[in-house]
């Protein structure tokens, strides 16, 4: 069965718990350690050539301030774009809406089955579920997404969810569920087995459905990012599309793919450009679905936005590169989150949609060591580390402001508040760290860290953390790679 | 507080309270702000100003380097140069799109035509062998082919079924940057709403242990001759 998490309801454990569980297994950790390794070096490649990459950062983020700032406008704009083009556009205010809008075109035409390519977006309403509950089975199509629900798992990172597994549990897994026979190990077998079985699905389906990278204001054009192609047979095969987005996805003009392109790709798969990459702008008589639906959904995202320094946050294209660079997301991987949105923008971006007050999503903005390295590498130029600390400064006030007097001379609850003052604020931080290598900090035993308070807790409890180093990590950063 | 929300919950349709929820959530942003207003400045490259020769040259690479085949011909050798890339390719079952110039149609291979009037089913496309094209546009900056449904190209089907896709780019076709494609694409889109597609490479995934395998759904091997 799939583990709760952020967006299901009820309470979801805390990083630090099932950090520990991440910790202690192996076969992740080093998993991802290649992972993140070759991508970084990949992506840092990618960049590396490209002149006027600060110019492109620049404007990805003034474009999408621009938008956030009239995104009533934009929003308007391009339901009337979209309509004009022969689609038709929908609103939901939260996940069960917009559930409940896509079931239902679904069986107004009758199908049972339909193909899907993957979208977060619909991994944070938990639509397959819903879906199966309704009597329609989703597939998803992309092979890592593929290889996850065989499993019944969740996925792991934004960009390769199924990071988590090997080749020989991929082979047991298509033999088991698939039927596959005399099956090798090596990835191109596996990979022809997924395209023989997929293949039969994306000619059968009637209803293609698919998340959004980008969706223009101004022309309608919506856009799909991939590799695999499985996109395309979504968004071109089947006689019905749907599109579930975020409302946050909305960019002005045609031309500002021009910049977005040129962002996503280098800092997502660190290649110049991906494969494929579909613009569809409604429906175009001959050629695709017969009918489009866009599906714009808010699901919290207007409470981000409310939140003068949380905004930002609505900023991001889902690169992944904040994952891939995060020294906590690389031992912990993306389980640990407890939520579809992992790493750094997970931290930020989770406990903003679901509210402050629930201590799993409470406790992600701990995650981090503040070490900047996923702001350096952010295409849109979200700064993660201001966001987490006002993100810390919410929860404790929370939990203050909720505590009666008893709560509040709660040694725990007082060592809570120190640390978490300290945390947020950058350069106490810093100075605090600089404090523990003398011995004066009170966690500090003799220049190493025996057991440490509230939230890090689990951290210790899995195994000693090193003592504090002698140069701080971003301090370390600043002169080895404060540069990038 | 709570009883008038629930009260506007009550008429408000979902479009009416996402559209007041962003306006208060945006209440910071002057009334008379227009979105235009909000700066934002380009300084990166919109033209690539390196010679014609340099470009093309940049495209065969970059192209390349996706694990597509490219080969450079001249305008007399096209058609024996697709007959040889078909053959090599054991093409049997060819898939033609409309408007598809008559010298590229090789001799000697079965042809499927699409037509306005007779289309291809997706079954016939998927057990064809092959798809030749043209092209809207190559970028020379990143190697990427750009699709828009338009003449020689036919409708996005027949490019995603058939496992080989043998594409002919004419360096006139070649763009140097990014932005330019863009750019020369706007016609298509606002006014026709043609859709797009963007090529760079075959299809890949690394999905496995970060494995690079190519040939996941779409076609398995692109081919690209670039005629001078
Ligand atoms: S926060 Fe920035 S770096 Fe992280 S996924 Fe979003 S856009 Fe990419």
């Amino acid at each position: 069965m799939k583990k709760s998490d952020a967006f299901s309801p009820g309470p979801t454990p805390t990083f630090e718990e099932s950090a520990k569980e991440s910790l202690s297994d192996s076969q992740l950790r080093r998993n991802l350690g290649k992972a993140t390794q070759t991508i970084r070096r990949k992506r840092a490649e990618a960049v590396g050539e490209m002149p006027d990459w600060e110019g492109l950062r620049e404007a990805g983020r003034a474009l999408k301030e621009r938008v956030m700032r009239h995104l009533d406008e934009y929003l308007l704009q391009l339901e009337e774009s979209v309509t004009r083009a022969g689609g038709k556009v929908h609103w939901a205010r939260d996940a069960e809406e917009a559930n409940r809008i896509i079931a239902g075109i679904v069986k107004d035409h009758g199908a049972e089955e339909v193909v899907k390519v993957k979208s977060i977006a619909t991994d944070e309403t938990k639509l397959n579920e819903h879906l199966e509950r309704e009597g329609i089975r989703a597939f998803e199509t992309d092979l890592a997404e593929l290889i996850i629900q065989l499993a019944g798992e969740t996925s792991s990172h934004i960009l390769v969810p199924a990071i988590h597994k090997n080749r020989a549990e991929i082979r047991e897994l298509f033999m088991e569920r698939l039927g596959a026979q005399n099956l090798s190990d090596s990835p191109s077998d596996l990979t022809e087995t997924a395209r023989l079985y997929l293949r039969e699905k994306f000619l059968a389906a009637r209803v293609g459905i698919s998340g959004a990278n980008f969706a223009v204001a101004e022309t309608g054009t919506v856009c799909v990012v991939e590799s695999e192609g499985n996109g395309r047979m979504c968004t071109t095969l089947p006689p019905v599309l749907v599109t579930l987005m975020g409302i946050e996805k909305v960019i002005p003009a045609w031309r500002d793919f021009e910049v977005f392109m040129q962002l996503l790709p280098r800092s997502s798969t660190a290649e110049r450009m991906n494969p494929y990459t579909s613009f569809w702008t409604g429906v175009s008589e001959g050629d695709g679905p017969r009918e489009f639906h866009l599906v714009l959904m808010d699901n919290g995202r207007t409470d981000v936005l409310a939140d003068e320094i949380g905004r930002q946050t609505l900023n991001c294209i889902r690169c992944s590169a904040c994952l891939n660079v995060c020294p906590v997301y690389e031992r912990t991987g993306g389980h640990a989150y407890n939520s579809v949105y992992p790493g750094p923008i997970g931290a930020i971006l989770t406990p903003q949609l679901v509210g402050i007050g629930d201590p799993g999503p409470d406790s992600l903005p701990y995650a981090s060591s503040l070490c900047g390295a996923c702001y350096q590498v952010c295409p849109v130029k979200i700064n993660i580390p201001e966001v987490l600390v006002h993100l810390r400064g919410k929860v404790t006030r929370h939990k203050q402001d909720r505590g009666g007097p008893r709560q509040k001379l709660d040694p725990e609850n007082v060592a809570m508040q120190t640390v978490a003052r300290v945390f947020s604020d950058p350069q106490l931080y810093e100075k605090a760290q600089r404090l523990a290598r003398v011995g004066q900090w009170p966690f500090a035993r003799g220049g190493s860290i025996g057991r440490l308070p509230g939230r890090l807790a689990g951290w210790t409890a899995v195994r000693d953390l090193k003592p504090v180093p002698q140069q701080s990590f971003r301090e370390w950063w600043r002169q080895n790679r404060g540069s990038v | 507080m709570v009883e008038a929300e629930q009260g506007i919950r009550l008429v408000a349709t979902a479009k009416e309270t996402i559209l007041w929820r962003i306006r208060h959530a945006t209440r910071d942003v002057p009334e008379e702000e227009r979105p235009e207003a909000v700066a934002v400045e380009r300084a990166y490259r919109k033209e690539d100003r390196a010679d014609r020769g340099e470009i093309v040259a940049r495209f065969a690479e970059r192209a390349a380097e996706y694990e597509a085949e490219v080969h450079r011909v001249g305008p007399a050798e096209l058609p024996r140069a697709i007959e040889e890339a078909l053959r090599r390719r054991g093409v049997r079952r060819l898939v033609i799109p409309p408007y598809l110039p008559r010298e590229w149609i090789p001799e000697g291979v079965e042809t499927l035509h699409d037509a306005a009037r007779s289309r291809l089913t997706n079954q016939e496309l998927d057990e064809s062998d092959a798809v030749l094209t043209g092209c809207a546009l190559g970028i020379a900056q990143t190697g990427t082919i750009v699709l828009d449904a338009g003449r020689a190209q036919g409708r996005r089907a027949l490019t995603l079924l058939p496992d080989y896709h043998l594409c002919i780019v004419r360096e006139r076709q070649i763009v140097g940057l990014v932005p330019e494609s863009f750019a020369s694409l706007e016609r298509a889109v606002k006014g026709e709403g043609r859709a797009v597609t963007f090529v760079s490479g075959p299809s890949a995934t690394s999905d496995i242990e970060l494995d690079r395998v190519e040939g996941v759904h779409g076609p398995r091997t692109l081919e690209v001759l670039i005629v001078g």
